[in-house]
């Protein structure tokens, strides 16, 4: 068996930028993105969201159902909206790793038999790049700079990235050793009673709440945490510390200060956030930090960004709410961005790669 | 002409014609790497075919049963390829497949021969791990050479399916350990089943399984 290209034909320079379509499946959101270039035509996104509202949280083959389902909708849906016909495309992109394989699996199988229908050739791509590449899509045209330090905070995801270069030079600073941020929003709301998903519920919960009214820990940021996991991330123990605090609260007989519960825990990771990504960017000398990820719709964490950052000298990037959770448009940005470069398409041959690198921006 | 595709075992694409038979059909029976390999099978099929995609009448998709990670890739693969050449995508169920390829070429004899009909039952048998198999239980072909189903399909344990299926060891049933479904033989099922103007199968995958879930049973206690 030969690994052969979906196409030899690379196209290089066109007009506007090329025509990309973007498939990501990486977890519960089946995503189908058009971009022309750094100009966002279409973002169509097909969440299973409620169907795991009853398990409190991402069941993977729940997930992985509902994008072959929503796969040929999400398609149609995306080329309506951005007015283009397949046959228009210069490319297309898709999201081949880091996250859940089967629910990768369902893009990479789709893409791989789409680009070869149509004759297009196929970029698989890395999807926390791809929050990254995201950023080049805002509307107001200010171009991305780098190097930026890349703080990506999702219920899948907690990882900062150095990224000097979008399509070769990106590397991996820190990430969460046990559970992401957005597990963590979601754990806590279950524990004060609030449905699924946490993070919305938490903001809203934290409302009137005082910040300062219990200290939680932040995970990783003794001195002595901090030689080996300077900009890794750890949810768990701040998750068992509100529920260690909930029980003897109630132990005690006492009602549970909900709103002051929600203020202090969202303080907790918001403040270990940004402390490590602004850490980052002192030490490298990278006056740059951008946000990405589900948890930046989280209000606090946009909030003390914008503060920390003013503070530090630091200028923030934070692409609109609808690109920053998981999205096909982000993929076909980055897409886009490999083909502007004369990048080569994907071999035929590759597969869903669970914990692709960050260093790997393109699966090859 | 069709392309068909299967991933409920290992995975098989084929491009196949009514009057032609089976052009081609490539197999890998490797029953983990779906996702790689289901590209590289449509493009050497539809080469070594010599086919183009805007040549292709239809897609046939295997809608299993079959281990779901794998047989989900097949299936989107299917979709995708169609909704990508403007052209129908139609679903068969793998064991059709499977019994046709054994009824209509097995026991030396074609269905012509037979006056059309070929009474002879079968078992199909596929693996659908975790210690289960899948079985259906067909009666043979009938007047248009198309299988008939009995019974199934459904999930056993491989000690009781001959309770499962109410026949002994010893009748005819497939080997619960190969690996790959016909494409072409689904192509050609297909082929049949236009021919006379029949149903095909729902255009929903045969998990037989439900996800692996348990609902959240509330707070858990952490203890101190
Ligand atoms: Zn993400």
């Amino acid at each position: 068996m030969t690994a052969t290209t979906a196409s030899p034909s690379v196209p290089v320079a066109v007009e506007g930028g090329p025509l990309v379509l973007g498939i990501e499946t990486s977890c519960d959101e089946t995503g189908v993105g058009i971009v022309r270039g750094t100009t966002l035509l279409a973002n169509v996104i097909s969440s299973s969201m409620d169907e795991h509202a009853r398990y409190g949280g991402v069941v993977p083959e729940v997930a992985a159902r509902a994008h072959l389902e929503a796969m040929e909708p999400a398609l149609r849906a995306a080329l309506a909206e951005a007015g283009v016909g397949l046959d228009e495309l210069d490319a297309i992109a898709v999201t081949s790793g880091p996250g859940l394989a089967g629910a990768l699996m369902v893009g990479v199988g789709a893409a791989k038999a789409l680009a070869l229908a149509a004759g297009k050739p196929l970029y698989a791509v890395n999807h926390l790049v791809g929050h990254v590449g995201a950023d080049v899509l805002r509307e107001d045209g200010s171009d991305l700079e780098l190097p930026t330090v890349a703080l990506l905070v999702s219920g899948g995801h907690t990882s900062l990235l150095h990224v000097r270069d979008l399509v070769d030079d990106v590397e991996l600073l820190g990430e969460t050793i046990d559970d992401a941020a957005g597990e963590a929003f979601d754990k806590v709301a279950r524990l004060l009673g609030l449905p699924y998903p946490g993070g919305p519920q938490i903001d809203r919960a934290a409302v009137g709440g005082d910040p300062t009214a219990i200290r939680f820990p932040r995970g990783l940021t003794l001195p002595k945490d901090r030689a080996a996991h300077r900009y890794d991330f750890s949810f768990s123990g701040l998750k068992t510390a509100v529920a260690r605090w909930v029980e003897r609260h109630e132990a005690e007989g006492g009602a549970v200060p909900v709103a002051d519960v929600a203020a202090s825990f969202r303080e907790a990771v918001a403040d270990v956030l940004l402390t490590k990504a602004l850490a980052a960017c002192a030490d490298l000398g990278v006056p740059r930090l951008l946000l990405g990820g589900g948890v930046v719709a989280n209000a606090r964490v946009r909030e003390l960004a914008t503060e920390r950052c003013a503070a530090a000298g630091v200028e923030l990037r934070i692409p609109p709410l609808s690109l920053c959770t998981d999205n096909g448009a982000m993929i076909a940005a980055l897409g886009a961005q490999l083909v502007s470069r004369g990048r080569a398409p994907s071999p035929l041959d590759f597969g869903a790669d669970s914990t692709l690198p960050v260093t790997q921006v393109q699966a090859v | 002409m069709i392309l068909a595709i299967d991933t409920s075992a290992g995975s098989a694409v084929a491009v196949v014609d009514r009057d032609g038979g089976v052009l081609a059909e490539c197999t890998v029976a490797d029953t983990r790497r779906h996702a790689e390999v289901v590209g590289v099978l449509i493009d050497e099929a539809l080469r070594a075919a010599g086919v183009a995609p805007t040549e292709l009448s239809a897609v046939v998709a295997g809608v299993g049963p079959g281990p779901f990670t794998g047989l989900r890739v097949g299936i989107v693969a299917a979709r995708a390829f169609a909704f990508g050449a403007g052209v129908p995508c139609l679903s068969v169920g793998s064991h059709d497949a499977v019994a046709f390829e054994r009824l209509s070429g097995a026991a030396g004899r074609s269905v012509s021969e037979a006056g059309g009909r070929l009474d002879e039952p079968l078992v199909v048998v596929t693996d659908a791990r975790r210690r289960e198999v899948a079985w259906s239980a067909w009666a043979g072909l009938d007047d248009d050479g198309l299988p008939v189903r009995v019974a199934g399909p459904a999930l056993v344990r491989p000690a009781d399916l001959d309770e499962a299926t109410g026949a002994s060891s010893s009748s005819p049933r497939t080997d619960p350990d190969a690996t790959v479904v016909s494409a072409g033989a689904l192509g050609m099922l297909a082929e049949r089943l236009f021919e006379h103007g029949r149903a095909f199968a729902a255009d929903e995958p045969l998990y037989l399984r439900e996800p692996d879930v348990t609902p959240s049973a509330g707070p858990k206690k952490v203890g101190r």
